[in-house]
């Protein structure tokens, strides 16, 4: 790979000191995110731990990129799967014919993330001379997953520009941040055209334009209607494996535990977040199921709090978004309070608000902000055990 | 009463090169070098002057802090040379060693006879008391110090570093008075610290009026810092004394011959070095005395000390003041294609805490790192990864930030007072972010030196 190494240092060569587009200098760092992507650098200790470990953020990004694969390509097959099914075709249809519809809506949706992502990133970088960091890598998979199949291009394009630059270029970039960008972009959608990001008709392929599929969300179907859990149109089976209308990612619960279970072996992801959401959600399920057994309130309250983890985008979200450790709490006792409070006021929500009943999005981003005070707490407990030390010495 | 202690963070990292307990022969080094830089947050003035005659043992330079704390010549011969730096900052004093080593003589003293002022003079008259460093800020004991304890380590339990109980076999009656010697020099109780799981010397064993305490668990348990916390922690306004091992049988020698005997057993381990063992040599000796025909390939990082601590010394630099082991691993400065051996690889070659990469199929499998950074520097990403190799109840991303903006109070408040900067090695070695910890923590210890006292 020596030709490739020279390659790039010709291409740098120009806009070095001395070169003959020296004052287009800030292409540099450019070419040099290009080249550290193909090469890991020559860089070496030089005092301290001689050595270093294996893993980088580079290494990190791309772990937790696997592990959203199969939610990709899940949700691939089940954007043509729930456009088949609702047209009444699915016994016609081939399994890449379902594919194939996946493919050509998410596949650019994909595109347009890292496309506007990375070249916003890039500027950035350019702009105020530090090298590109890899956190987008993860966020620019994440946004696709947690959109409606049919978003017009040029809205996901706004929403990105906007959840980069604001959501995190403007607290500093990677790392910096205060919410989670993907979720920050999600927001930005759903409060900026919400017709194209809630209501009964946006999670099925063609489902705004064509009259023949209905297509709400189990949680829609729910939220709406004050009655009981008979009109559910899906089982938990369906539910559990993914089959159901949602956002291209998140349906399959089945998908999202694949990806835990290589974020956890990695030892990247938090099995702290993930274990105590899933504990704060069922603790809230198991709460309103009481109410719900007793009759009071709507089919949400009588949904078994165990449904309530396998639907919707509470997986997804406690998986892929909450364990961001950026925004996360960053200790290890913030991380158990941070995760149940995630898990708690996700299934609140869900229940209590009909306009917007995924209540995972709202519950991570409120929790991100919270999430710095978590800590403080956290480490004032520390902070006091010592100086408690410090009195009974001195007392 | 001895403590039981287990410590369940922290990390081995399984390293090949470890050395043969075996003892080889290597020339004697011609110059020795003593480098004030070895000292911690320490102004050096001179004692000796080009081409003056010194004896081991005699005083070469002096702290300007503390003039009481001496720092002696480990042979007798000529001072050929003050190596200088940048605005005249002594790197080095050169001494020209004799062929036959001639002593400054000090009469033999019992130390258990001795009142803690005669014990303090004495080490402070036979340049011994450089070898007491203190806890906070792990710099040079101050002769004004009156400590709450003193700690002393049976064990390393860093990566490729000399085992203590194959250095010290047979040296318990130098051991013993040495122990002798501290425990004039504290109120409180003088702890020796072993490792439960490894083997251990009757030097160690059979040392008689200290605490002995027993550790168990992976790296840093060996740390003193960490073994201080476990067993007592700091706080603010005490002070606690530690000796290595190997110094407090110096000390101890040093009182029963009256000679300073600056001869140690040092480890010379690695991936590069050919056949990994120990050898006989003195301290400040060549480097290259005893890496000399034994290494493999010929861009190698030398390091004086241990892997996660020691000091980059060139072919022609010696050993530190307090090193005891010479660690030799090849440079990694090459470029690393991405999916061949970069961060897309499979990298069955890397070692990695996490498990991101497939070398977690070999759990017994010895690595040979060099020192590539394995990526370059990025802002504090991932969370969680310093707690989890740092068995202290102090919250170490805190306290490295508030470092990082320089508030001291929060320093203060995070524990600082308790931490030296090698207990962050393997924080730094995990680093996601190749964030340069220990030199963090360093600036950190230093400020608050100046700032607190």
């Amino acid at each position: 790979m020596k030709f490739l190494h020279t390659a790039f240092q010709n291409m740098k060569a120009p806009f070095e000191k001395g070169g003959k587009f020296e004052k287009y200098n800030k292409v540099l760092t450019a070419i040099d995110a290009l080249e550290t992507f193909a090469f890991t650098p020559e860089e070496v200790t030089h005092t301290g731990a001689h050595i270093r470990d294996g893993i980088d953020l580079k290494r990190t990004m791309s772990v937790v990129i696997m592990a959203m694969i199969p939610c990709l390509l899940f949700g691939m097959y089940n954007a043509g799967y729930q456009h088949y099914r609702e047209l009444g075709e699915l016994a016609t249809a081939s399994f890449m014919d379902m594919f194939t519809i996946g493919l050509i809506k998410v596949l650019p949706l994909v595109v347009v993330s890292y496309g506007v992502g990375l070249g916003i990133e890039f500027a950035f970088a350019m702009f105020k001379g530090h090298s590109v960091e890899e956190g987008y890598l993860v966020t620019g998979m994440l946004i696709p997953l947690i959109v409606p199949i049919d978003i017009p291009l040029w809205m996901l394009a706004v929403a990105v520009a906007f959840a980069v630059v604001f959501g995190k270029e403007v607290f500093g970039g990677t790392g910096m941040n205060i919410l989670n960008v993907a979720l920050t972009a999600r927001a930005f959608l759903f409060f900026a055209y919400p017709t194209f990001m809630s209501g009964d008709k946006i999670w099925i392929h063609e489902g705004m334009t064509n009259d023949a599929i209905s297509g709400a969300t189990i949680l829609g179907d729910l939220a709406a209607m004050k009655g009981g859990l008979e009109t559910l149109r899906f089982s938990a089976q369906d539910m559990f494996l993914g089959f159901i209308p949602g956002s291209v990612g998140e349906t399959s619960t089945l998908a999202v535990l694949i990806g835990a279970a290589i974020l956890l072996f990695t030892g990247i992801g938090s099995w702290r977040i993930m274990l105590a959401a899933v504990l704060g959600g069922a603790t809230m399920g198991a709460i309103f199921n009481f109410f719900g057994d007793m009759g009071i309130g709507g089919g949400l309250m009588q949904l078994p709090f165990w449904q309530h983890l396998i639907v919707g985008g509470f997986a997804f979200g406690v998986v892929f978004m909450a364990t961001d450790p950026v925004t996360a709490a960053q200790t290890n006792k913030g991380k158990w309070i941070y995760g149940f409070l995630i898990g708690l006021l996700a299934i609140m929500i869900r229940v209590f608000n009909p306009a917007y009943p995924e209540g995972i999005m709202l519950a991570i981003l409120f929790m991100n902000v919270m999430a710095p005070l978590v800590d403080h707490y956290v480490v004032q407990g520390n902070i006091n055990k010592r100086l408690k030390r410090l009195n009974v010495k001195t007392a | 009463m001895s403590k039981d202690i287990k410590i369940k963070k922290g990390l081995n990292i399984p390293l090949k090169g470890e050395a043969d307990k075996v003892l080889g022969t290597a020339e004697r080094s011609g110059a020795f070098v003593i480098k004030p830089s070895d000292f911690k947050n320490f102004t050096p003035k001179l004692l000796v002057k080009e081409g003056q005659e010194v004896l081991a043992g005699s005083p070469l330079f002096y702290s300007k802090d503390y003039p009481e704390v001496k720092v002696g010549s480990p042979v007798s011969g000529e001072v050929v040379e003050v190596m200088r730096g940048a605005k005249r900052k002594i790197l080095g004093i050169k001494v020209l060693g004799d062929k036959e080593t001639r002593y400054a003589q000090f009469p033999a003293a019992d130390a258990a006879r001795m009142s803690r002022a005669e014990v303090k003079q004495r080490l402070l008259d036979q340049c011994l008391w450089a070898f007491i460093k203190r806890r906070p800020y792990g710099t040079a004991a101050r002769p004004t110090d009156n400590p709450i304890s003193i700690h002393v380590s049976g064990f390393d339990s860093a990566p490729l570093s000399a085992d203590y109980d194959y250095v010290l076999h047979g040296k318990g009656k130098e051991f013993q008075a040495g122990l002798e010697v501290l425990k004039q020099l504290t109120d409180g109780p003088v702890h020796l610290n072993l490792h439960r799981e490894m083997n251990t010397d009757e030097v160690f064993k059979g040392a008689k009026g200290v605490q002995i305490n027993w550790f168990s668990g992976p790296h840093p348990s060996g740390n003193v810092g960490v073994q201080i916390h476990h067993i007592k922690p700091l706080n603010k306004g005490e002070v606690v004394f530690t000796v290595a091992a190997q110094d407090v049988a110096l000390i101890g020698n040093a009182f029963l011959t009256g000679k300073y005997d600056a001869s140690r057993t040092v480890a010379v381990a690695g991936s590069s070095v050919k056949s990994p063992k120990y050898f006989k040599t003195i301290q400040g000796a060549s480097i290259s005395t005893l890496v000399e025909g034994n290494l493999e390939g010929d861009n190698n990082r030398l390091i004086s000390g241990n892997i996660l601590t020691g000091t980059k010394v060139a072919a022609d630099g010696h050993l530190g003041f307090f090193n005891k082991e010479v660690t030799v691993i090849p440079e990694g400065d090459h470029a690393k294609f991405f999916i061949t051996e970069g961060w897309a690889g499979p990298g069955f070659g890397k070692f990695s805490a996490s498990r991101s990469y497939f070398s977690w199929l070999m759990p017994s499998k010895k690595y040979d790192l060099d020192t590539n950074t394995n990526g370059e520097a990025r802002a504090l990403v991932v969370t969680g990864e310093y707690e989890s190799v740092f068995p202290m109840d102090i919250y170490p991303q805190h306290l490295v930030k508030a470092i990082m903006i320089g508030d001291i109070e929060l320093m203060e408040n995070l524990g600082i007072y308790e931490v030296d900067d090698e207990d962050f090695a393997l924080c730094e070695y995990i680093c996601t972010s190749k964030t340069a910890v220990q030199q963090i923590v360093r600036e950190g210890l230093e400020l608050i030196e100046k700032e607190c006292g």
